[in-house]
């Protein structure tokens, strides 16, 4: 992957845009990143596009708004990982020789509330074994009950983060909030309250990847799904069975990206990962490597993964703070990411950062880890 | 005549309206499984054989959900949950259990629910209480 700069970003502002289709988003986000990349639409040689919710040719529809270019477009479903599976497809292709410059984007316009998925079957629906937010839920009471880490620690990430937030012209909320504030907003799945979870929203994001370029390069990125036996992760199946030493997708794909990349978790300057829930970011963290498990309590203790501190995780504030377009999220991570690497962050800035990683997981159990260089 | 399943493939429904819920065994793995698969979800092994699940079990996980999520019309608040189901090896099902008064531990038993089905006619879920 060391072949792979990225030479253009851009983004459309993640929250809630009435009247403004996913399609017009997403043209903001490609012509963003193609004016920085200094090139134009028939200038790239493949394009994928990452959506879950989009529909038929997503990745055609804005890349016809702009011009007819004739190029291969890829449309890519991989849930909340999508545009980090588009990612992974397009830095592949040029990888493998097969192209030198590519345009990789993800777009989505989510409906509101909880989000129906075609995963569940319609008698699943009935018996009311599809609520989303109480498969986080039940994942969070196994956190809690096996780790020792309490309602305050969901807490402490949700502050973490909306704090970041305010900093993001990109975020759908930029205002802090309190710990007392996220305990006592309402209770949507025991231990959950609405302040731990982030909402579906709306949003683009876009990168260029060339052969050739200077600056940020992709130098690890993998996809992953899940191991049989686990009945409380993304997949949601309706039966497990003892999960000791199964390893999770997110390690999976982890493993795979530090690799490429030939560094490790203790070489990390940021992570970007996927805050769906407050307890989805504390399960994450260990399963990355930046702690052993039940370590989680000493990082927000010790202040380490706040900007400013020795391993900020969540910079942009998180999708606790953006909300989550679900095909959009994981590239907003790497734009993120690409902008603290350039040392363009403004005031989240985290100095001298060098190597950053980006995770997003979701349906499906599917995971993707992107390390980041420059 | 009993309420009809809500998925003739996942929950028996006996003419007195008894539930069970129906899983498989494979002799490869050892392990059981639900609902039943043609293949061990857990390892592949292709010799599943039918298996009447037991009706008892210890709480491993609860919740409770307020607000109906998409496609669903029966009562809120309900709680959603995981019971380890007795004997070997270890199999956890996720299943409807009582909106409050659940802990981690305790010992619930399987009945049928009756909600509303995908046209809104009434069908029989499975529901583990005490």
């Amino acid at each position: 992957m060391s072949g792979v700069a990225i030479t253009g970003v851009g983004m459309h502002p993640f929250g809630r845009f009435e009247g403004t289709t996913a399609t017009e988003m997403g043209v903001t986000a490609v012509r963003a990143a193609l004016a920085e990349a200094g090139i134009g639409p028939r200038d790239v040689e493949a394009a994928y596009c990452g959506t879950a919710y989009g529909g038929v040719a997503s990745g055609h529809r804005v890349l016809s708004a702009l011009a007819g270019t004739g190029i291969p477009i890829y449309d890519v479903e991989a849930g909340c990982a999508s545009g980090g599976a588009a990612l992974q497809l397009g830095a592949a292709a040029i990888a493998a020789g097969r192209h030198d410059r590519v345009l990789v984007f993800g777009i989505e316009k989510m409906p509101k509330g909880v989000i129906r998925s075609s995963f569940f079957a319609p008698w699943q629906e009935s018996a009311g074994l599809n609520p989303a937010p109480a498969y986080f839920a039940l994942r969070a009471q196994r956190l809690l009950a096996e780790t020792g880490l309490t309602e305050d620690h969901l807490a402490a990430v949700v502050v973490k983060n909306r704090r970041h937030g305010v900093a993001n012209p990109d975020a759908m909320f930029r205002k802090e909030v309190t710990a007392e504030e996220v305990r006592s907003s309402r209770r949507v799945c025991p231990p959950l309250t609405l302040f731990m979870l982030c909402s579906p929203n709306e949003g683009a994001a876009a990168v260029v990847l060339s052969r050739h370029g200077d600056g940020v390069r992709v130098a690890g990125v993998s996809l992953r799904s899940h191991l049989p036996g686990n009945v409380l992760g993304e997949e949601s199946p309706l039966c497990g069975t003892d999960d000791t030493g199964v390893t999770p997708p997110t390690t999976l794909a982890a493993q795979d990206a530090y690799a490429q990349a030939g560094v490790g978790p203790e070489d990390l300057d940021v992570v970007e990962c996927q805050d769906t829930d407050a307890a989805r970011e504390l399960l994450a963290w260990p399963e990355l490597g930046l702690c052993e498990k039940g370590g989680q309590a000493r990082l927000l203790a010790d202040g380490d993964v706040v900007v400013g501190g020795r391993l900020p995780v969540n910079p942009s504030g998180g999708l606790l703070s953006k909300g989550e377009p679900l095909g959009a999220s994981a590239l907003g991570q790497v734009v993120e990411l690409v902008r603290q690497l350039r040392g363009e962050a403004g005031a989240r800035q985290v100095d001298g950062a060098r190597i950053g990683l980006a995770h997003v997981i979701g349906r499906g159990a599917n995971a993707c880890v992107t390390i980041l260089t420059r | 005549m009993a309420t009809p399943s809500i998925e003739p493939s996942v929950l028996r429904v006996d003419d007195d309206g008894r539930v069970t819920l129906l899983g498989g065994w494979s002799a490869t793995s050892r392990l059981r499984h639900f609902p039943r698969s043609p293949v061990c979800p857990f390892t592949g092994a292709d010799d599943v054989a039918p298996l009447d699940l037991p009706r008892s079990g210890t709480v491993w996980l609860h919740t409770t959900v307020q607000a109906p999520p998409p496609g669903y019309t029966g009562p809120t608040p309900y709680g959603l949950g995981v019971v380890e189901l007795d004997g070997e090896p270890l199999l956890r099902v996720v299943t409807r259990l009582p909106a409050e008064g659940v802990a981690r531990g305790d010992r619930v038993h399987l009945h049928g629910e009756e909600v509303p089905g995908p046209e809104g006619e009434p069908v029989l879920t499975w529901v583990f209480r005490s």
